[in-house]
């Protein structure tokens, strides 16, 4: 669906924020906006909070677009750290908040929710950077609710096929739930909050 | 995968039967396959939690047929089974292996927590108006050194909402039916096409403005010059199948280059004239022209797929409500040299003030707008105002759309009414394809 191929289209788009192009940023936020949005919503549950890490995402990458490397994956997983980097923030920030004011609220639940978050990042990153063949599987199945037999004829493929390709895109994507967990830092070097 | 079909064989030839459990240990032969994906299973009977049920067609009354499979197709199948993307029969012989196969059952539960880290951009759970703030904040913390211009605006929030749409819409909804109704000579037209349909109408339109702009065009280099719906209809007709969702990369690539170009085109680029045929108009109308057809053709689709769709910001429909009141001076001047409106009854001076209708807009983008009815050269004003109507922003576009009659029209009439009929008539006479 991608009208270009990402590693081109992310370079070029880096280009162009760094430049000061406003169409540049038109374009971006369009192609990213639901990502972060969604993401945010997933972590702190709420849809002014998710609002606000949308705008301070967009803002910090407008500018900060030099911050993007290449060689570190496609922009889109950089994007899903950034977003749950400041997602993360906000949940911590709002839960002390509470904790101070109200007294309720553990330690161990906001853990939980931060370890949530990290799964769900590397769920996104895994997701983006698989190989397109069973990525495009996957989405026929599980978004346009395709049996793996319409699946393989989209495809233009073999039922078997298409079998392979759902069962290694999943078992790809289960390994955000069983790698280790790498404390609160997301893989990657962006070690700042925005 | 290399399969391990002999050893499986065993297994799979066994008629099925629906009785008790077999542990692990009863076939030690299936953990024997040459790649297994999980360690071998445990030689302790340890029969594994079975997943949750996926929701399938079978029914409970009405067992479905389960085929026999072999231990390699069981296997196979466990991602489909996860997504639920087999038949039914395939899910009870999935589900009935598991209940005998350690490895197997420890890869589907893992496989369907798997499912759960799915999860849907969905784009229409966005608020519109979130994009105009997230890039104002963005602009405000760095200016931008090649802005989009003011009056591109419009255009660009449009396509944006029109894309989002899209995205969202699965590919049957790409062939969903659309009629297009607008006014010809005073009377209703209608003309059938798909949601994919639309989108190459709006494609080949834009491309007009593409083609001012020396932009590759959409219809080919060399095109005659042709009207909006000329333009349509050798578009639709040069494809050589049904339109598809294939479109929408076209169809959005055209409209980014649109409005970058214009960014770097610099001052005095809104002035450029672009003509459709048969009239002409600077380009920073010709853009907002676009902005309001990408609107309502988006609410078409909208309509043909069952999703909501809001209108424009108001600052948008406003603009859109004052191109359509400043272009009705001429067309009602057209209708009269065509005997389609009364004669023009105190012509005065260019530039100096005659007969007007006072449109009151209300609503968000709404205002006081006074239509000169006797000659564009005149200037209309609150002084010299014979008559008066009130209508709603939306209402009014779509009147101008066409795809409401003058008739249904306005909500509140008082005046001359045969200068409110005949600028009612201008409006929807401004509607094509």
């Amino acid at each position: 669906m991608a009208m270009e191929t990402p590693p081109r289209w992310d370079r070029k788009m880096q280009q162009r924020l760094a430049a000061g192009e406003a169409a540049a940023l038109g374009e971006f936020y369009d192609r990213f906006a639901s990502l972060v949005h969604s993401l945010a919503h997933r972590v702190l549950d709420d849809d002014a909070a998710a609002d606000q890490v949308t705008r301070e995402v967009f803002g910090y990458i407008w500018e900060n677009p030099d911050d993007y490397d290449p060689k570190q994956g496609n922009m889109r997983s950089w994007v899903a750290r950034l977003t749950q980097r400041q997602a993360v923030h906000r949940l911590r920030q709002a839960e002390a908040t509470a904790y101070a004011e109200t007294g309720q609220g553990s330690a161990e639940e906001l853990e939980q929710k931060v370890r949530r978050a990290h799964v769900a990042a590397r769920a996104e990153h895994i997701v983006t950077s698989m190989p397109a063949p069973l990525r495009a599987a996957l989405e026929l199945a599980y978004f346009q609710r395709r049996d793996y037999r319409q699946t393989a004829a989209d495809l233009g493929v073999t039922e078997d096929e298409a079998r392979r390709r759902l069962r290694l895109g999943l078992q790809l994507l289960s390994s955000a739930n069983t790698r280790p967990l790498e404390g609160s830092s997301p893989p990657g070097g962006y070690g700042r909050t925005l | 995968m290399t399969g391990a079909n002999g050893d499986a064989d065993d297994v799979a030839r066994a008629p099925w039967i629906p009785g008790p459990r077999r542990s692990a240990d009863d076939h030690a032969d299936l953990t024997a396959d040459p790649t297994p994906v999980t360690p071998p299973a445990p030689t302790a009977p340890a029969p594994p939690m079975p997943p949750e049920v996926p929701e399938t067609g079978a029914e409970a009354d009405e067992p479905p047929d389960v085929p026999q499979l072999t231990h390699r197709v069981l296997k196979s199948l466990l991602g489909a089974w996860a997504l639920s993307a087999c038949s039914a029969g395939e899910t009870k012989a999935v589900e009935d292996h598991l209940t005998e196969c350690a490895p197997c059952a420890e890869e589907a539960l893992r496989l369907r927590d798997a499912v759960a880290l799915l999860h849907e951009d969905r784009d229409l759970d966005l608020d519109p108006l979130l994009r105009s703030r997230v890039l104002e904040n963005c602009l405000g913390r760095r200016p931008a050194r090649v802005p989009v211009p003011e009056w591109v605006t419009p255009y660009d929030a449009e396509t944006a909402r029109l894309d989002a749409l899209l995205r969202d819409i699965g590919e049957s909804e790409w062939h969903a039916p659309v009629r297009l109704k607008w006014y010809e000579d005073d009377h209703l037209v209608r003309r059938k096409t798909t949601v994919a349909g639309v989108i190459g109408h709006l494609l080949a339109v834009d491309g007009l403005v593409s083609s001012a702009l020396g932009i590759k065009d959409p219809l080919g280099a060399g095109v005659p010059e042709l009207s909006p719906t000329e333009r349509t209809e050798a578009f639709w007709s040069a494809l050589d199948r049904p339109p598809n969702r294939a479109l929408r990369g076209p169809w959005r690539d055209q409209t980014h280059t649109l409005i970058r170009t214009v960014s770097f085109a610099g001052r005095g680029v809104g002035d450029l004239t672009v003509t459709y045929k048969d009239f002409a108009l600077p380009l920073r109308d010709s853009l907002l022209e676009r902005a309001f057809e990408c609107w309502l053709h988006a609410d078409d689709i909208a309509n043909a797929v069952a999703y909501p769709y809001a209108p424009p910001s108001g600052a948008h429909l406003h603009g859109m409500i004052d191109l359509a009141a400043r272009l009705l001076p001429a067309a009602l001047a057209g209708r009269r040299r065509s005997g389609l409106a009364a004669p023009a009854r105190h012509l005065v001076a260019a530039g100096a003030p005659g007969r007007s209708l006072h449109l009151e807009v209300e609503g968000a983008g709404g205002g006081h707008w006074y239509i000169a009815l006797d000659s564009p050269a005149a200037v209309g004003s609150p002084d010299r105002a014979v008559a008066q109507v009130a209508m709603d922003g939306v209402e009014f576009c779509q009147l101008v759309a066409g795809h409401i009659s003058p008739e249904e029209a306005a909500a509140g009439q008082d005046g001359d009414r045969e200068a409110i009929r005949d600028v009612l008539s201008a409006a929807a006479s401004l509607s094509r394809l």
